[in-house]
């Protein structure tokens, strides 16, 4: 068998030939970087689900306003962010780069005021719940350093991921980049929202004080 | 662009719109759910069970992975609910440590 008739035939087996996924590279490596930070989200929620399970007072510190409502307004920003990050690629897709642009800087808006909106929470735990990553008023320490390393390491990522969509706009704007590049931002934006759809329930829902 | 890697412009307007707007529905029934009066572990297990529809429907629309290839889908997502669900062996022990505790 020839060269090019193995290759045919490599072609017809994986519909694909040299890529069987059929995705560009970037974008798969993209997704290979999602699935190892999902690991290490899911195993501090773990974490944090066994130091919950394993103490029997564990606190409720959350009180309808303003946590659960900032908790609640921030989900609802970062589930917006994700609809004008999906209409970029759309529109990059569709060879609108002025479009995408307008798009990737309202998602940027949106990240920004997750961030700012996180920051007020966590300034009001600090400040009048005196709750800190190593002490508050119910003697269990590891309350808040589960709260803050899973909500820092979370808003970590949405500041990255600001600073990242910012280039990325950068650059589109000025003829730079290619559909793929966009896309390939918007998984990483749209796990960090998808991160948040488990952040919020397991650390904020299940502590409200009733 | 290669010939095999043709871009996927997966989805309309409409479709991610009826998306977000099923995420911001869920997000109002889980609030809501939180300040029902149901015991823990139903409580646990509703909003995880929400929260695990609005994943899917995040990763199948938002991030495309619907529009792909089957194969780049059992790629990723299998290994990665074993490797989550391994994470829970710890979890038990979570029983004991409460044992441990002094009354």
């Amino acid at each position: 068998m020839s060269s090019d008739a193995k290759a045919g035939t490599l072609t017809s087996v994986w519909h694909g030939g040299g890529s069987p996924y059929a995705v560009d590279s970037k974008k798969f490596g993209m997704w290979l970087f999602v699935i190892s930070d999902a690991l290490t989200f899911s195993a501090m929620l773990v974490a944090y689900t066994y130091l919950r399970m394993a103490t029997p007072n564990w606190p409720t510190p959350f009180h309808f306003s303003p946590s659960i409502v900032f908790s609640t307004v921030m989900t609802l920003v970062l589930l917006s962010s994700s609809l004008t990050m999906v209409m970029g690629v759309h529109a990059m897709n569709h060879d609108n780069r002025k479009g995408a642009v307008g798009w990737l800087v309202a998602t940027m808006v949106c990240g920004t005021a997750f961030v700012v909106l996180h920051m007020t929470e966590w300034m009001h735990l600090i400040n009048d719940e005196k709750v800190t990553p190593f002490g508050n008023p119910w003697n269990e320490p590891l309350f808040g350093a589960t709260f803050f390393g899973i909500t820092g390491l979370h808003m970590t990522h949405v500041t990255i991921g600001v600073i990242y969509l910012g280039i990325i706009a950068f650059g589109v704007g000025r003829g730079k980049f290619k559909p793929i590049d966009v896309e390939v931002s918007g998984l990483y934006w749209h796990f960090v929202d998808l991160v948040w759809m488990f952040v919020f329930p397991l650390i904020y829902l299940m502590s409200v004080k009733m | 662009m290669h010939g095999t890697m043709e871009q996927h412009v997966g989805g309309t307007t409409k479709l991610f719109m009826t998306v977000w707007i099923a995420l911001l529905v869920l997000t109002g029934i889980e609030v809501f759910l939180s300040y029902m009066q149901t015991p823990l572990v139903i409580m646990l297990v509703a909003l995880m069970g929400l929260s695990i529809v609005k994943a899917a429907l995040i990763i199948g629309y938002f991030m495309h992975l619907k529009f792909e290839r089957f194969s780049l889908f059992l790629t990723l997502i299998p290994m990665l609910v074993f490797c989550i669900i391994l994470l829970f062996i710890f979890i038990p022990d979570a029983m004991r440590a409460l044992g441990l505790r002094p009354q």
